[in-house]
């Protein structure tokens, strides 16, 4: 696979530098819920990783980590989710976004709180992340 | 003026800093910052806030956030 820039500084230090963009993207999402980060800048920066590998090594090699067909599906699926876990909330007869009456077995109200903060902010951070890709795969016109 | 007659920033005596409202009831803040760790085993408040009690305000900026990818596919992509 050849790189389409024709620097090898350039590539090896966007190679080597996404990963870790990403494990400090991973690791704002989580701290979400002991300090400042959360899902909108978490997947700021997941998505950050990502468009370097895609302006480093070119469009067409950095499809094998985010395929530009996927975004816009995962962009839903992640809004989805989110919808989706007010919605479930209001199905079993609290209001909309009451986590605590979400269909959870053998936990008490407030961790269940707990554990759906922490999955609708992986929607958040999966809808982020995947529309700021797709409005650059956008952009570029391809 | 509306802006010279809003209090000054900080100030502790300002309404939006006291715990019962001019008009007698308790404020929201008030019961976030006495509740939110009870109702939610979080220890950020904000995170509660945000992503709990607020959900519906949050659910609506990823909304606008996907809105804004769908109507950049639309305008900008190439058929190919």
């Amino acid at each position: 696979m050849k790189s389409q820039t024709d620097s090898p500084i350039i590539e090896v230090a966007a190679r080597g530098l996404a990963p870790v963009i990403q494990l400090i993207g991973i690791y704002v999402f989580f701290h979400g819920h002991y300090g400042p980060g959360g899902g909108f800048q978490g997947g700021v920066l997941l998505a950050a990783g990502v468009l370097l590998l895609r302006m480093a090594v070119g469009f067409e090699n950095s499809q094998v980590q985010v395929p530009s067909r996927k975004t816009l599906i995962l962009c839903s699926v992640g809004a989805l989710i989110f919808a989706g876990t007010g919605l479930v909330a209001l199905l079993m007869g609290g209001n909309f976004m009451d986590y605590a009456h979400l269909p959870v077995p053998g936990m008490e109200a407030a961790d269940i709180r707990y554990y759906a903060i922490l999955f609708i902010e992986i929607g958040v951070t999966m809808a982020v992340m995947t529309a700021l890709i797709s409005i650059y795969d956008d952009l570029l016109g391809t | 003026m509306t802006v010279a007659d809003l209090p000054p920033r900080g100030d502790i005596g300002a309404p939006i800093q006291q715990q019962v409202n001019p008009s007698g009831t308790d404020v929201a803040g008030a019961y976030y910052i006495e509740y939110a760790y009870r109702d939610t085993h979080t220890p950020n408040m904000v995170a509660v806030v945000l992503a709990d009690y607020r959900a519906f305000d949050t659910l609506g900026e990823v909304i606008v956030v996907f809105a804004g990818a769908i109507g950049c596919f639309f305008i900008l992509r190439r058929r190919t």
